[in-house]
């Protein structure tokens, strides 16, 4: 017999939810300073660690999460039977360099500052499909790294605007098992490419925004959920900008998210230490789930959560062609086990 | 797209840069000339002692200009620089010590993949704009000159 798992028209209702059986971060010393420092398994004390290009330093923060969490779980490589990675580089360079190191056959991704989504999603379909027991899920970022791909060069003098984002260093990875303990994946909505026509890549939460209202009250409606059934609503990294006009466009749909609603972006940096409108990038929705919300709901302090990591699907060539900015968010539940 | 669709989404555009935390342009001003200010009197200093060593005028102005370039380098390798510039925008851009920190910001950016393919390629990234147009544009007025002047007649 066949299960159907579909509910309403983006949304998936897991047969056997996975478990997150294990999680770990790792942070640079930016983040290290920041409100959540506490909740980081590692704090490297530079952004190069030590390695010669921060390139390097990238992926081996990836590789150090996914190794912490083997180490948590314990378990060896071999007993993983798919690797789920992606970040924000050319090529998903720092994915797949460290799948090189880890012999686990590999699925990289790309959804931008949205790939641990996208990569728990996609391994909570992997094992509730019965094609796997446990499946390895990271993603980083580094803000060296990401400068250079994406703006300017760092010792450049630019002086950023209020809504530029600082992009995270940082990496967290996952074990998605069949088989407990932890907190369980239960539904997913995935959601589609939205693009509201901004095309200011100084602004990326603005430009995300609509991609996070549009994918949110989608679940709402596919699952008949209310902002009241969940305890925390986690943005990705809309930021201080970004937060607002999200609460603005759920507003204007009739959902009020009030005090449920948090950016992983404005978490993970404290006002003073002059990150702009908050963090960005694929290490930081990584970093503070895997880090300070798991470590939240292990406490009890939260039951039921839905997280939206959003990605900005652009890269600087198309904005240079004047090109808008597509963007993209997927909802995720998870509850305690 | 739907008519209802783009005048929802053009509303959201307007919406977007309505809520746009606006710069203090007093306090952007101010801080622009009080860096700029302040690198050019270190010029000024610079410039001074130079006279008192050199025959002309023309050769002191000369050796302060490389002097501005080296201690722009200097800010920028030791990571002054770009705070300077986040300080002062303009006031750090403009004078030659802001042109000397596009270029070496650049070169130390790229030094990682190579002499040749990394910061000899990618030096000029930032700079490379002011160049084309300056000597464009200095070529465009030297026409301009020699017409009024009739010096292709």
């Amino acid at each position: 017999m066949i299960t159907v798992k579909r509910q309403g028209l983006q949304t998936i209702q897991f047969g056997a939810p996975p478990y997150i059986i294990a999680a770990s971060t790792i942070v640079g010393p930016r983040e290290g300073e920041g409100p959540l420092a506490a909740s980081f398994d590692t704090v490297v004390p530079s952004d190069l660690y030590g390695e010669k290009t921060p390139e390097k330093a990238e992926y081996r923060l990836l590789e150090e999460a996914c190794q912490g969490a083997l180490v948590k779980a314990k378990l060896t490589a071999d007993s993983i039977q798919y690797y789920l990675g992606g970040d924000l580089l050319n090529q998903i360079v720092t994915s797949s360099f460290v799948a090189r190191q880890l012999q686990i056959p590999y699925l990289g991704l790309y959804a931008a500052c949205a790939t641990i989504g996208q990569g728990l999603a996609l391994g909570g379909m992997i094992i509730d499909g019965g094609f796997a027991d446990k499946v390895l899920v990271g993603a980083a970022s580094h803000y060296h790294t990401a400068e250079r791909q994406f703006r300017y060069p760092v010792e450049l003098n630019i002086q950023h605007r209020g809504t530029n984002q600082t992009t995270v260093t940082g990496a967290g990875a996952a074990i998605l098992a069949n088989v407990g303990p932890g907190p369980r994946l239960t539904r997913v909505t995935w959601g589609k490419v939205i693009d509201y026509g901004l095309k200011d890549a100084n602004d990326l939460g603005s430009a995300m925004a609509p991609a996070a209202a549009d994918t949110l009250v989608r679940h709402f409606q596919d699952t008949g959920t209310t902002p009241g059934d969940y305890d925390l609503i986690l943005t990705g990294d809309l930021a201080r900008m970004g937060s607002k006009m999200f609460h603005k466009l759920l507003q204007d749909a009739g959902y009020v998210l009030g005090g449920k609603h948090q950016d992983a972006g404005l978490l993970i940096f404290s006002p003073q230490q002059k990150a702009g409108a908050g963090g960005s990038g694929a290490g930081c929705i990584a970093s503070v789930l895997m880090g300070h919300v798991l470590k939240e709901m292990h406490q009890g302090r939260y039951h039921k959560i839905l997280i939206l990591p959003t990605g900005a699907l652009f890269s600087p060539l198309t904005c240079q062609q004047g090109e808008s900015i597509p963007c993209i968010s997927h909802a995720l539940v998870i509850e305690e086990g | 797209m739907d008519p209802k669709e783009a005048a929802k989404q053009q509303e959201y555009r307007d919406l977007v840069k309505a809520m746009e935390p606006k710069p203090s342009l007093l306090r952007n001003m101010l801080l622009a000339f009080l860096v700029g200010g302040t690198i050019c009197l270190i010029g000024q200093f610079v410039f001074d002692f130079f006279k008192g060593v050199e025959q002309t005028e023309a050769e002191a102005s000369a050796i302060t200009l490389a002097a501005m370039i080296f201690l722009g380098a200097v800010a920028t390798g030791l990571g002054v620089y770009d705070e300077l510039g986040e300080l002062g925008g303009a006031g750090a851009a403009v004078p030659i010590t802001g042109f000397s920190n596009s270029i070496v910001s650049a070169a130390m950016e790229f030094k990682r993949e190579g002499l040749i393919l990394g910061m000899g390629c990618k030096m000029f990234i930032i700079a490379g704009p002011v160049l084309v147009y300056g000597i464009l544009s200095g070529f465009l007025v030297g026409l301009v000159k020699g017409t009024l002047l009739g010096y292709f007649r």
